[in-house]
Parts: C-alpha cells; structure tokens; sequence
C-alpha cells in the first residue's frame, strides 16, 4: 500500500494517453474512462488524507522513486497540506468532469485528455519533493490548462489564451533562473535538504539564495494572481468554458501552496538569519491584491470576470493571512481556501447555466463551428440540439446556489466562509491584548471591506440575472445542476463538520510552522 | 569564459525582454525563444565553467571527484530545453488560431488606435 501515494499521478497519466490511443471517435469509452479515472483519484485522495491525518502530527509519508535516498533521487512526499489539496483538486475535477459530460466536452478536441493531465500535473505539483519536479509537474499543469483554457475556440478565448501563454512561459523561465540560483548556492534541489542546509549557509551566499528564493517567489505569485501580476487572471478565467474555469480556479491555489510550503519550509524560525525572509512583503501583496480585487469585483459587469475577480481577492486573503505567520491564523486561512475553492467552482458552473438563458453562449459556439470547419460540424456541438429539460423552478433552483456561493464568498453567516474568515480574524485580534498593530487593522479592515464588495457586486449581478432576466428560463441538465449541487453540499458539510475540520487544518499549519519533522521525515535514511 | 557567458545571457536577456513587450505575437514569440535560451546558458552556467577540460575523465588518468562537471544543471538544462521548446511550438499554433481568427498579428487583436 506505500505505493498509493503515487496513485494520484499514475491514474490520470494512464487514463490520459489511453484515451489519446482511443482516438476521439469512440467517445462512450473515453467518457468511461475519464469518469472511471477521476472516481478513483476521489477515492484515493480521501484514502491518502485519512492515512496523513492517521499519522502523528510530524510523520510525512515519503515516496522513493527507483529507491535512492532523498538526497540523490526523486522523492514524493505526502503531508497533510499535500493531501489536502489532493484532495480538493480531485473533487473540483470530478465536479467539473461530470459538468462538462452535458455537453462542454464536444466543443472541441480532446477534452477528456487534457483534462486528466491538467489532474495529474496538479497531482504531481502538490506531492513533488524538490523543486525541479515541482517546475515539471507545474509545466505539465500548465500544458494541460493552456489547451483547456482555450477549449472550444472562438475569439474571445483565443485572445485572452495568447495573453495567458506568454505571461505563464515568461514565468516559467523566471521560475527556472531562481531555482538555478538557488541550485547553484545551496547545491541541492530538495526542498527538505534546502531547509535543513538554510541554517549553514555563509554569510556572504545568504543574500544571493535570498534573491533566487525571491525571484522563485515572484513566478508562483504570477500564478496566485498577486497584484501587480494578477492582471491576466480575470480575463483568461472569464474566457474560458465553465468546466476549464472551475478547474483553473484551482490552478491560481498552486501558487499558493507553493508559496505556503516553501516560505514556511525555508524562512521559518530555524533558518538562522534569513527567517521570516519576505513575510512582510507577502502580507502588504496580500493585502494590495485584496484592494484590487474588491475594485475589480465592484467594476465588473460581467458575471465569469466578476468570478475572476473573487479568485483574485481569496489570492489576496490567503496571502496577507500568511504573512501574519502564526499558526492558528495560517490554520484558518487553509480552512478559507477549501471553502472559497469549492465556492468559485461552484460559482463558474452556475454562471455558464445563468448565461445560457441569456443566450450568451450561443455566439460563442457558432465561432467554434467555424473555426474547425465544415467537415466537423457533425463531430462537434449542434445548436439546435435539446439540452436537458426545462426543470420547473429552474430559476429559483439557480438563484439558491448562486445566493449561497455569494454567502460563502462574502463570508457572511451561517455558510463556511463566515466560518472561514471568523477562523483567521479571531486569533488574528485575539494575540494583540496591549493594542493591536497596524498590519492586523489593515488586514481586519481588508477582510470586511472585500465582504462588502463581494456582497454588493454580487447582489446587484444577482438582481440583474434572476428578477430581470428576460425569456425563458435555461434548460439545464441534470448532470449539470448535480455537481453544482455537490460543490456546495460540501461548503455546507464543511459548515457542519467545522469542528474536525478545522482541528485537520490546524494540525496542518501546526506541522507546516514546525518544518524539523518534513525535514526529518523526508532526509531519514 | 566567464565574462564572455555572463555577456552572452545579458545581451540574450536584453533582446528578449525588449522584444516581449512589443506588440507583435511574432515578436513576442520570439522575445520568448531569446529568454528561453538565456536562462538555458545561466542554467548550465551554475554548474561551473572551466576550458579545456576533459568532459569525464582526463585520458590514462583516474577518476577524481573534483575534476567532474557537475552533472545535475546539464540534466536540468535538457529538461527545460525540451520543455520550453514543446511550449514555444503550442504558443505558436495559438499564434496562428488568433491571426486567422481576428485577422491581425498584434497581441491584443486588434490595432491599436493611432
């Protein structure tokens, strides 16, 4: 059973390349398969989060490929943050999988391919033990996610998708020049030797590994949207077919988390004189993004930027509530992150449903028509075709989950993001008993103030969709409202079941503030 | 060799961050091709660089530890080659779909207004 961990790659990487063998004509199959492979990565993440939440708080589960020891070879490496994110990306991917079955994934070639890589390189990213495989598996995520971003073709997604490309390449490069840096002063790639040789570092080579470290920061900031290198985000996510975005939504957490496991592995409080490198300048990111994103929220008029703009600002929560660096307030902004994950996905799946009544698709399909030609009209989406049935009260269907996913994204109660927000505000407040700094006031003021915004654009996006929508109401099918319905019955389990939960989160951050047992975990012999 | 490398990234580095931002897809595209190859000589770069030596072992002679490259940036180099070069080809059909689909080169698609 040691070999499970690998699971979560193996699965999606066999599923991809036989589909590829299939061919796109037998589509029944490849459907088959794809269901078959992202029930199983579901299954298998929850087996992997039961055996890390299992273990004692500092154990990790280390995966040796070809055996060699941590220092030499390859290594996957389990904790409870790899495991959390396991599993969010595979219930995110089963959600949208099942989406985009109604008909997103004849809108063009190769859906069910790209979208078991884009979970594999999100697999692969969040169990990778040293840097390099991280870049990888990020190339392989990304790879994976230029095509599905550009899924279903048309102007609007070829346009956002150039931009989109050249940031991410350009990123990409600038990943590499800081891991070289870091490679060429530390000597080794494995994030657990790079903590453990952090505190022996010479003086005179500690600010060079600083800048690679810094620079290796900047590329996954572009990825987690930090203003002033977010700007690409809203618009490539509201481009995109609702499947993609919900998917990509998760792509902007990646950055996250490798900023969370690296910055706490790194600068925490046993890397001698560079500890604590950067906090401040995450937190006063953080907190820029949040401003920005509450702007860009209430400037919106379009319901897929408006959902942009709220990954933006969930960027921006998680980051100044990292840069706070205390436990309780990073066990909280973890919790934040599943609930305001599963809300954006929710949310980009119900928008495309929303629109649909509003017949905003539409146009966007003739163009993919177009775009593959004559010959392939066939193969691809038929307008006219029925698409489920008009379900009585489908709007007001519609108009619950769209209330709830504003709720859990304003952070009002009784939904898990005023949970979420109360989990990092409270031990936040609670810490300053003789005045509290001014770091903690502006992330308080940000918190509430973005709510606000959310809220506001939310409900007057809300207002324009359901009590002035003119025509008749969206067919949708039911393969459609299920795994909206599913991603929000599970913010609302997270409501209920606060208790363990948040006891998992903090267990979590308290193993991620202690980085000696990674590190021991990963360098034992 | 030192000086003449770190001159060789600067100029490559200069040229492709110059050409990036220009508004033409072509010479975005080839802006990237410059950087990609930059930060593939400062890749290789960090594993040292000496001349006129033998690339395993000196010929009759025994190993020794200390006149080895270091092997690891070479592998690092091989992968971001052939990574960046995978994505440089997608980013190229990507390049092609928008000039057919709003019928100009420029990265916004459409021009700007003069």
């Amino acid at each position: 059973m040691t070999h499970l961990v690998i699971a979560p790659i193996i699965i999606p990487l066999f599923a991809g390349a036989l589909m590829m063998l299939l061919g796109e004509r037998r589509r029944v199959l490849q459907t088959a398969l794809g269901l078959a492979a992202t029930a199983a990565l579901v299954v298998v993440a929850a087996m992997l989060l039961l055996r890390a939440d299992g273990a004692s708080a500092a154990e990790v589960q280390l995966y040796r490929l070809g055996n060699w020891p941590s220092s030499f070879g390859i290594v996957l490496v389990l904790d409870r943050l790899s495991a959390l994110m396991l599993v969010l990306a595979s219930v995110l991917g089963l959600a949208a999988h099942v989406f985009a079955l109604a008909r997103w994934d004849r809108a063009g070639a190769h859906f069910h391919p790209l979208f078991q890589f884009q979970l594999m390189g999100l697999n692969g990213a969040f169990l990778a033990g040293d840097l390099f495989n991280l870049f990888v598996f990020f190339e392989v995520m990304l790879a994976a996610s230029y095509g599905l971003a550009l899924h279903g073709s048309g102007t609007a997604r070829v346009r956002a998708g150039l931009h989109y490309i050249a940031i991410n390449l350009a990123a990409s490069l600038v990943f590499l020049v800081g891991v070289s840096v870091i490679y060429g002063v530390a000597g080794t790639l494995n994030m657990a030797d790079l903590a453990a040789r952090m505190h022996d570092i010479a003086a005179e080579d500690r600010a060079l590994l600083e800048t690679g470290c810094a620079i290796l920061g900047v590329a996954f900031l572009i990825k987690a949207a930090m203003w002033p290198v977010g700007f690409w985000l809203p618009g490539t996510y509201g481009a995109a077919s609702a499947p993609a975005a919900a998917i990509l939504s998760l792509l902007s957490k990646v950055g996250i988390y490798a900023v969370l496991r690296l910055w706490l592995l790194l600068f925490g409080d046993e890397a001698g004189a560079s500890s604590g490198f950067g906090g401040t300048w995450l937190m006063l990111g953080g907190l820029a993004t949040i401003a920005f994103g509450s702007l860009a929220v209430l400037a919106t008029q379009n319901m897929a930027r408006l959902a942009g703009a709220c990954v933006i600002v969930s960027s921006g929560t998680l980051l100044a509530a990292l840069g706070a660096g205390q436990v309780a307030v990073t066990g909280g902004a973890l919790f934040y992150m599943t609930s305001s994950v599963l809300a954006i996905a929710a949310l980009f799946l119900l928008i495309e449903l929303i629109e649909r009544g509003r017949e905003v698709g539409a146009d966007v399909l003739a163009v993919t028509r177009e775009a593959f030609g004559e010959g392939a009209e066939e193969e691809y989406l038929d307008d006219d075709e029925e698409i489920g049935v008009a379900i009585p009260a489908i709007m007001a269907l519609l108009g619950l989950g769209f209330m709830a996913c504003a709720l859990l994204l304003a952070g009002l109660p009784p939904l898990s993001g005023f949970l979420a927000k109360f989990a990092i505000l409270a031990p936040l407040i609670g810490t300053g008993a003789d005045g509290l700094p001014a770091t903690t006031w502006a992330v308080l003021a940000a918190l509430i103030l973005s709510g606000l915004a959310c809220l506001i654009a939310m409900t007057r996006v809300g207002m324009d969709a359901f009590w002035a929508a003119p025509g008749p109401p969206p067919r949708v099918a039911m393969a459609e409202i299920l795994p909206v319905a599913g991603l929000l019955a599970l913010c609302l389990g997270l409501t209920l079941m606060a208790g363990p939960v948040m006891r998992y989160m903090h267990d979590t951050a308290a193993g991620l503030h202690a980085p000696a047992g990674y590190v021991g975990g990963v360098m034992r012999p | 060799m030192e000086l003449v490398v770190a001159i060789g990234i600067g100029v490559l580095t200069g040229s492709g961050v110059w050409l990036l931002l220009r508004p033409r897809t072509f010479q975005v595209i080839m802006g990237l091709s410059l950087l990609s190859y930059a930060v593939n000589l400062f890749i290789f770069s960090t594993g040292g660089l000496r001349t006129g030596a033998a690339p395993v072992l000196e010929p009759g002679g025994v190993g020794d530890l200390t006149t080895h490259a270091d092997p690891l940036p070479q592998a690092l180099v091989l992968t971001a080659i052939v990574i960046s070069f995978a994505t440089t080809a997608l980013f190229l059909v990507v390049l092609l779909a928008a000039r057919g689909l709003t019928g100009t080169d420029h990265v916004d698609g459409r021009e700007q207004d003069r």
